[in-house]
């Protein structure tokens, strides 16, 4: 039976993991490849290199970052943040990235996504999606929720709708779909679970849910309720309040198929 | 040294990285000519059947030369769909045929009727049929990891099976020709494990 991957993020700044709450209020983490190597040591199942910095040469940084990740694990290993055009991603891809992820060049040029999968395939092509509740919105299961899709790391509304915007994505070639909640991240209050069983029930491909992992119980209700096909998350794991091989002997006890 | 075969589907980055940390002598041959001198051959690839066509008569006649002469080969992923008759992805291109059977899609239901995603995506564990140089030392129920949407026929050279609302063939064999549906070079140290096999099948003299 297909497992259910956990997904740990190293968002990189100049070259060392930084993780905020609600996409603000950055502290440092620690050196990503060490984490990288812990994390692939307790059996994590998929990195994520988000790149949260904006400069060219930082953007070198990134790439030497990449290399020093792909040397030495033999895991999925995706990387983001910044991939504007067909030559940035192709500097991930050389440097070593598996799967490349589209955020807000997808929503300006959604185009991209269809020219990358045709030169990588499309298991190589994330879409992140960025949605943020109404203000005041219930949580309603089954309702008709609107979750607006936010570009430039939730500074701008794109005036998208995070589950048709999963649709078009997947119609014009992406293999898999990163959900954040913007409401959530960084909150350790739990995973947006209806937004992501909303837009896992709209695409047939992976649905990776992301923002707001704070207990083990969070991680069995998005796999469940949330229908998510994988779970990402940076601080739980990060200041090693929960390693990922704990996590997973917890998601087996609850029925939630797992790699240990 | 090993022939790389590079057809244009997807990127050899990760194939590559995984064989040299195993310090295996890799190439990647420019006309097909090349592959004559290989000790061995890798059809990595992934996407979609029709990128096979790029493999044209003369890259054909090479790889099955160097099967003629006892030479180890793997297929990976689209390589090891590639290996058999062909597929419903792309009816009209033929396959190395070397292997009995056709790929086609996943049916995306499982036996209670309940639906799945197709492509497939992630780990998945390996039930062993049988024996295979190339599964030696590994534990039953290794898990591997996949991205795929089509699938091969569970037959006498399947030597491992997985199963994603069916059982479809994840590790083949067939005298020296092998494939695995997964990606060994992303599956930890199953993987390399899997690649290491692969190694010592080949002859380092020729």
């Amino acid at each position: 039976m297909l497992s259910k991957r956990i997904i740990a993020c190293l968002d990189v700044r100049n070259g060392q993991v930084v993780k905020g709450v609600n996409f603000e209020g950055l502290r440092s983490a620690g050196n990503p490849a060490e984490l990288a190597r812990r994390y692939n040591r307790e059996g994590i199942d998929e990195l994520v290199i988000l790149d949260i910095t904006a400069t060219i040469e930082q953007r070198q940084a990134l790439a030497d970052t990449i290399r020093a990740v792909a040397r030495e694990l033999f895991i999925p290993l995706a990387v983001g943040g910044g991939i504007r055009t067909e030559a940035d991603a192709a500097a991930a891809v050389e440097a070593g990235a598996d799967k490349v992820s589209l955020n807000t060049a997808a929503l300006a040029n959604p185009s991209l996504i269809t020219t990358l999968a045709q030169r990588y395939g499309s298991q190589a092509v994330i879409v992140a999606i960025d949605a943020k509740r109404a203000p005041g919105q219930a949580e309603v299961a089954g309702g008709d929720d609107h979750f607006a899709v936010y570009a430039r790391s939730g500074q701008s509304l794109s005036g998208r709708d995070a589950v048709e915007w999963a649709r078009e994505a997947e119609a014009r070639g992406a293999g898999e779909i990163l959900l954040t909640s913007i409401d959530r991240d960084g909150t350790k209050i739990g995973f947006d679970c209806p937004m992501t069983a909303a837009v896992s029930r709209a695409v047939s491909i992976p649905v990776i849910a992301s923002g707001g992992a704070g207990t083990l119980e969070h991680f069995v209700d998005v796999f469940t309720g949330g229908r998510a096909d994988a779970a990402l998350a940076a601080s739980i794991f990060h200041y090693a309040e929960t390693s990922v091989h704990s996590l997973k002997q917890h998601l087996r006890q609850h029925g939630v198929p797992v790699r240990l | 040294m090993i022939a790389l075969i590079d057809y244009g589907a997807g990127n050899l980055t990760s194939v590559r990285k995984a064989f040299a940390a195993l310090d295996a002598d890799i190439c990647v041959p420019a006309a097909p000519a090349d592959i004559e001198r290989a000790s061995a051959v890798v059809v990595p690839g992934v996407g979609h059947f029709a990128a096979t066509a790029a493999l044209g008569p003369e890259w054909v006649a090479a790889i099955r030369s160097s099967i003629g002469r006892g030479r180890p080969l793997l297929g990976i992923c689209l390589g090891m769909q590639w290996l058999f008759e062909g597929s419903d992805e792309a009816a009209d291109c033929p396959g190395l045929g070397v292997l009995a059977g056709r790929c086609r899609r996943l049916s995306g239901v499982d036996a209670q009727g309940q639906s799945l995603k197709v492509p497939h995506v992630g780990w998945n564990s390996l039930g062993l049929q049988r024996d295979g140089a190339i599964v030696a030392g590994v534990a039953p129920e290794s898990q591997v990891y996949f991205t795929h949407s089509f699938m091969a026929p569970v037959t006498g050279d399947t030597v491992a099976v997985s199963e994603h609302g069916e059982p479809f063939a994840a590790i083949v064999e067939r005298g020296r020709i092998s494939g695995v549906q997964f990606h060994p070079e992303k599956s930890g140290d199953v993987g390399l494990a899997i690649l290491r096999n692969f190694l010592r099948t080949v002859d380092v003299d020729r």
